[in-house]
């Protein structure tokens, strides 16, 4: 029997240090590891450098909760309504340190972190001012002596990944559009798998196909229904959009989004207390079944 | 005049209009990359009409050859994974773009230059530095799609001589700056606002076309330069500016059906 690694949310968050790097949102704006992320907040793990490729609202929280040190990221704002205020705030304020990626640089850089190489080129990023910035090399490739920027290898301390379902020992089958995730999750050292459903390892080992977190990368797996909430999940829930516009409007003055933080966050114990909270339906209708897969014997 | 909300025919939106201008640059049997708000509803309209052999790819995984059902705030809402062709990675979708198998990109922008370079990272109000979303992918479509279309609010402070910050890289300076810098894709090759249809020759933008009801000289105002029409390209100086096609009423029943709230498109 391999380790069992389910634990709660409280104990599972609790392994994170202070200035710790972590990945999360890796999906885009699917499968947002959110439940996870107020965990993060309400222990109040400090001087955290966050990677992503867009993060949703759930970067902009961090900022907020006063965690962040450093943002790699491509993109970080509220897809429905716009700017993340509070990332704004903090990044005109000088108190975030902001390394400016394109979603393509920070996909090499977990991609090569996974690898286990240095770095990796692409033609993507020439001409712009990202890549002008002295995280990046502009080069000349050594065989054609094309022009080509140099990516280096980002390896976060932690990974988030919310996940439709997972063994105890952290194999996990997510669906849906999967973004940087199986990178994120391969470059880091360790992995937080967040997952609306436990299940037995043979639901897992049944459709292998489909498995793309393996046990050997998970440190913890915790069940937690909504998890991605306000995020939309396949198959489990729609987008929250109102839930982002109002978010827009509580954080344009920073004693707004405190008072945010306060109900929504710290306020609350829990996912379920969370949940408790919202009055919307957000549930699939008419869930689309897979055609029947069939595997060997 | 039609961000007032109406037409010739029939009453549209300025941004009804816009998706539509965005709808016709794609051609059947186009690989576009979709990006963010109204290239979302412009893609479902154009492979619902003349283009039934486009594909979409989305940064986030998404690969899709039909409108989906339902409408969508982001390219990660379910209906749009929802029979989708393919719901995977970013590097495979990234991949394509930079192999160069992408005809054409969307992007958006705070800021747009005389080069089609654009600015969705930093911009300055007065003294106030205002810091914005940043690239997302939008510097990955800017550097390697075959080509793209820029869509903008007409507003004039987005114009400016030069951005702040090149986050999606145009024509840099013009002439063949794209090629001395080693970038594989064409760069921008129009920009629709809410005013206008534009074409870059030699890198610099053009007006191609004035939307219904706006003249030649009220688009100028609005640029810090010496703004070219497509009459002086063509040697026709002082030749009458013709006037964007209207939406039909078919792609306005579409865009309707797509975003039956006008989350986007009102």
């Amino acid at each position: 029997m391999p380790a069992d690694k389910t634990t709660s949310m409280a104990e599972a968050i609790g392994r994170i240090d202070r200035g710790s790097t972590v990945a999360a949102g890796l999906a885009l704006e699917h499968a947002i590891p959110s439940a996870a992320g107020h965990e993060l907040i309400r222990q109040g793990v400090e001087d955290l450098t966050l990677v992503g490729p867009i993060s949703d609202v759930l970067f902009d929280q961090f900022v907020a909760a006063d965690l962040v040190s450093q943002v790699r990221a491509a993109w970080v704002g509220n897809v429905s309504a716009g700017s993340g205020y509070n990332y704004r705030r903090a990044v005109e304020g000088g108190e975030i340190d902001v390394e400016n990626h394109s979603n393509f640089s920070i996909a090499l850089s977990l991609h090569a972190a996974e690898l286990g190489v240095p770095y990796l080129p692409t033609r993507s990023l020439l001409g712009s001012d990202i890549a002008a910035e002295p995280h990046l090399r502009v080069t000349e490739d050594p065989f054609e002596g094309e022009r080509v920027v140099q990516v280096p290898a980002i390896a976060p301390d932690w990974t988030f990944v919310h996940v439709q379902r997972a063994s105890p020992a952290g194999d996990a089958h997510l669906w849906g559009n999967t973004g940087v995730t199986y990178e994120g999750v391969r470059a880091a050292d360790r992995v937080v798998v967040t997952a609306e459903e436990v299940v037995d390892e043979s639901v897992i080992t049944s459709d292998p196909s489909r498995t793309r977190i393996t046990r050997e990368q998970v440190d913890a797996v915790v069940e937690v229904p909504f998890g991605a909430h306000p995020s939309p999940l396949a198959g489990r829930y729609h987008r929250d959009n109102d839930f982002y516009l109002e978010y827009a409007e509580s954080t344009r003055d920073p004693d707004d989004a405190a008072a945010w933080l306060d109900e929504w966050v710290y306020g609350v114990d829990d996912r379920a207390a969370y949940m408790e909270k919202i009055d919307r339906d957000l549930s699939v209708e008419e869930p689309t079944v897979a055609a029947e897969v069939t595997y060997g014997q | 005049m039609a961000s007032e909300g109406v037409g010739g025919d029939h009453e549209y939106t300025a941004r009804e209009l816009m998706v539509s201008a965005a709808a016709r640059e794609i051609s059947d049997g186009d690989v576009a990359f979709v990006g963010m708000r109204l290239p979302l509803i412009a893609f479902q309209v154009a492979v619902s009409t003349h283009a039934p052999n486009a594909t979409s790819v989305f940064e986030s995984g998404v690969v899709r050859g039909d409108a989906a059902e339902g409408f969508i705030h982001t390219m990660c809402d379910l209906p749009n994974l929802n029979r989708a062709v393919s719901t995977t990675r970013m590097l495979d979708v990234m991949g394509r773009l930079a192999r160069g198998d992408i005809d054409v990109g969307f992007l958006g922008g705070a800021e747009i230059d005389r080069y089609g370079n654009l600015n969705t990272t930093r911009v300055h109000a007065g003294d106030r530095e205002i810091r914005l979303p940043g690239s997302g992918g939008a510097c990955d479509i800017a550097c390697m799609a075959d080509r793209t279309v820029v869509l903008m609010a007409h507003e004039p402070r987005r114009f400016v001589e030069r951005v702040e910050y090149v986050t999606s890289p145009g024509h840099g300076d013009g002439g063949d700056w794209r090629e001395r810098e080693g970038l594989p894709g064409g760069g921008p090759s129009a920009l629709v606002t809410t005013k206008a249809s534009f074409g870059f020759e030699d890198g610099e933008l053009y007006v191609k076309s004035c939307h219904p009801g706006v003249s030649l000289d009220e688009v100028r105002e609005d640029f810090p330069w010496d703004l070219r029409a497509k009459s002086d390209l063509t040697g026709d100086a002082g030749g009458a500016v013709e006037t964007t096609p209207e939406p039909t009423a078919e792609e306005l029943d579409l865009i309707r059906t797509f975003d039956p709230d006008g989350f986007w498109t009102r």
